[in-house]
């Protein structure tokens, strides 16, 4: 016979070119090959158009002074800054709307969540009509709706709402009371330090005192130390004062301001961004098996203790990963802060910046990076957090 | 990361690779058949869309250029502007012309890769307050808030007069014109801050035009004109004599109910400039009833000032617009 004879169990030797890791391999070189042309000859002609038009190009605009002003800045800033300084000012601004939009719209979201569960009809009734609300209306226009139709209707600086002589209402913002520490930074940070010692002693004392039996209504407690203790050492330390904010010329002066632009965006940014939270913690709560509530009140746990102590630390890992993309979508929809003349980071610097320098591919991509290092850190950090609250799955 | 930033650059190279593939713009306009404009998005007199019809004095200039080229001042497609655009769009190559009351500047025209083919307006930046605050002069303005435009010189000349008189203020920007006369309307804002043909222009927008006055301070000066991309010549000579073009016209008495007439005139600089003697038409590349296009169809520039500025209801004075023959400053050079 002419047919070749393998041995049992062994392959029949294919070809080189029909082997599927050979062929891959040339594949994934070819692909690379192609993609790396392609990035070279887009790069090559971007450039090359550059200079034929007589565009300047570069990073040399980044230490040249900006010229205008920022209606808003953490940090020090006035006209003769660099324009790498109104950068940084707007990369503050956007963090600052977007950890507290983060903060809030997770507080109020895990509390309605709850609540569109709640066995008291109106509660959850009110819950769903607040998240069917929210959730369907474009962000944009909630956004103008709390700037031009809430904030901008306030009365003028002179007619201004004003709350005991103490914070102010105005269509230019909100006026509160600023503390002015005597002390200095110093004895704030000590006294920080101070408290977290504080919490972590009673962290352990309770535990002891739980395992024996006897709790103790620690949250009550930690909230104190954590509030009072820090401002208590600065007030030994240096003392405190206030600054008051008092209508002088156009418009207040002291005090701590908050503009409209600013309490507008976060508004709407948390408002938003909590119907969806608590939408997922609706289904994280509810994809807790019925029977582990049950156990807990079998156990004599109360309705609170047991979502609390047994079914939102089984829901973690559940909510967790949508979590996070809420919280990557809202600083992204921070951006639209440029709308509203909120200095955020795309409208100082892809907007302003951009403008006067004419850098539009440089000015881009840097933000463009600068928002995909944001979101790979919260999806980072997020990441980090899911690892821990996955022990249900692993154990 | 790498794939992102691949799509990064090719995005942002798709933009900039477009002019490449163009050549001459006079050749791409004739084959395309009409002319691609940038204008703003709405400045009573100088572009507004009213009832699907473009009208203002930029406009009527982007009308002049077609007349020009192809003989028809309808033959243009407009594409409305914020001042946050208007630069790349003509740097990409998405329109042919910006004539969208743009300051030239020395960056602009260094820098950024543009000519400017000429003054249209000779603008100044000015302030607009409530009456009720009574207020007569800029230098009583320190602490308070100005709304204006981003990405502006506007914003900039305001951080500078501030900064030049120690005075401190509050800047709130928009990207679009109507979001900060809407601020400055509803009280947001103290003051009204762009060029004074813009406030001319935008006050008649407001709820009580009559309640706000203009403040006597100029801050700036801002020669408005219509700009170009940098390595055309031919395209850049034919938007520039088009604006010298009506100049010269005012100037030599020819418009658009004179201009069948003048062109039989005896006058060797109206010969020249109609086109009835020497080579100045086929040397831009154009037909050389080219200038008679555009007169007859558009009218010379007092014509336009008047059709768009000075009749109501913006009524801005003709001021340093005037011919330098009337003492003012519009100049410009001879047919010849």
């Amino acid at each position: 016979m002419a047919r070749r004879h393998t041995p049992f169990g062994a392959a029949p030797r294919t070809p080189r070119w029909r082997d599927p890791r050979t062929r891959a391999l040339v594949f994934q070189v070819v692909l690379l090959g192609a993609v790396a042309l392609g990035i070279g000859w887009i790069v090559n002609n971007t450039l090359s158009n550059l200079a034929r038009q007589g565009i300047a190009s570069g990073l040399g605009f980044w230490g040249e002074d900006a010229g205008f002003g920022i209606i808003m800045s953490l940090i020090e800033y006035s006209e003769a800054a660099s324009y790498g300084r109104a950068f940084l000012v707007g990369l503050l601004n956007t963090l600052l709307v977007s950890a507290l939009g983060i903060l809030l719209a997770t507080l109020l979201g895990l509390v309605i969540g709850i609540a569109r569960l709640s066995p008291n009809w109106l509660l959850r009734r009110l819950a769903a009509a607040y998240i069917e609300t929210f959730r369907n209306i474009p962000l944009l226009l909630a956004i103008f709706f709390w700037y031009f139709a809430v904030l901008r209707s306030l009365p003028h600086p002179r007619h201004s709402i004003d709350l005991f002589g103490l914070a102010y209402l105005s269509n230019r913002g909100v006026y509160l009371p600023q503390p002015v520490l005597g002390g200095g930074p110093g004895w704030l940070i000590a006294g920080l330090i101070l408290g977290v010692l504080a919490v972590l002693a009673l962290h352990r004392w309770t535990r002891r005192r739980r395992n024996a039996g006897r709790p103790l209504p620690v949250y009550p407690l930690w909230l104190g130390i954590a509030f009072i203790l820090p401002p208590a050492v600065l007030l030994a330390a240096g003392g405190l004062s206030w600054s008051l904010p008092a209508l002088r010329g156009f418009n207040f002066q002291g005090g701590m301001g908050l503009i409209p632009e600013f309490v507008a965006l976060l508004l709407a940014l948390s408002i938003y961004t909590a119907a969806f939270v608590a939408e997922i913690v609706r289904a994280g709560i509810e994809s807790v098996a019925r029977g582990q509530q049950e156990a807990a009140s079998a156990l004599g746990l109360n309705r609170r203790q047991s979502l609390r102590l047994v079914v939102l630390p089984q829901a973690m890992r559940v909510i967790v990963p949508p979590l996070t993309n809420q919280y990557l979508n809202l600083t992204k929809n921070s951006s639209l802060a440029a709308a509203i003349a909120y200095p955020d980071l795309v409208s100082v610097f892809a907007g302003t910046v951009l403008n006067q320098t004419g850098q539009a591919v440089e000015v881009i991509s840097i933000t463009m990076a600068v928002y995909l290092t944001i979101s790979l850190l919260i999806a980072l950090a997020m990441n980090l957090y899911n690892r821990r609250t996955e022990w249900g799955v692993r154990r | 990361m790498s794939k992102l930033y691949a799509l990064t650059v090719l995005l942002l190279g798709l933009g900039l690779a477009v002019p490449a593939a163009q050549a001459a713009t006079l050749d791409e306009v004739r084959e395309r058949g009409h002319l691609r404009c940038g204008v703003s998005q709405g400045l009573p007199g100088f572009s507004t869309p009213a009832g699907g019809q473009w009208s203002g004095l930029d406009v009527d200039f982007c009308r002049a250029v077609a007349a020009a080229v192809l003989g028809d001042a309808q033959k243009v497609a407009f594409t409305p502007l914020s001042a946050k655009e208007r630069f790349t769009a003509l740097q990409s190559g998405e329109i042919d012309l910006l004539s969208r009351n743009t300051t030239w500047t020395a960056t602009r025209d260094t820098a950024l890769g543009f000519n400017f083919a000429g003054v249209i307006f000779y603008d100044g930046q000015g302030f607009m307050v409530r009456k009720e605050l009574g207020i007569d002069s800029a230098r009583q303005l320190s602490g308070a808030t100005l709304c204006a435009n981003s990405g502006t010189t506007t914003e900039l000349n305001m951080a500078d007069y501030f900064r030049a008189n120690g005075m401190e203020y509050r800047p709130v920007v928009f990207e679009k014109s109507d979001e900060v006369i809407a601020a400055y309307d509803s009280g947001r804002c103290d003051v009204y801050t762009t060029d004074t043909s813009g406030l001319y222009a935008q006050r008649i927008k407001l709820k009580n035009p009559e309640a706000h006055v203009i403040l006597p301070e100029i801050i700036s000066k801002e020669p408005l004109g219509p700009l170009v991309r940098q390595g055309d010549d031919q395209w850049f000579n034919i938007v520039k004599w088009t604006l010298f073009a009506m100049v010269n016209a005012e100037e030599l008495g020819v418009n658009s109910a004179n201009v069948a007439q003048m062109h039989g005139s005896d006058n060797p600089k109206v010969r020249r400039l109609l086109g009835a003697d020497g080579s100045i038409g086929r040397n831009l590349g154009l037909e050389a009833g080219w200038t008679r296009a555009v007169i007859s169809q558009m009218g010379n520039y007092g014509e336009l000032y008047q059709r768009n500025l000075a009749a109501e209801p913006l009524n801005i004075p003709r001021g340093q617009n005037r011919l330098w023959t009337d003492g003012g400053l519009m100049y410009a050079p001879p047919f010849r």
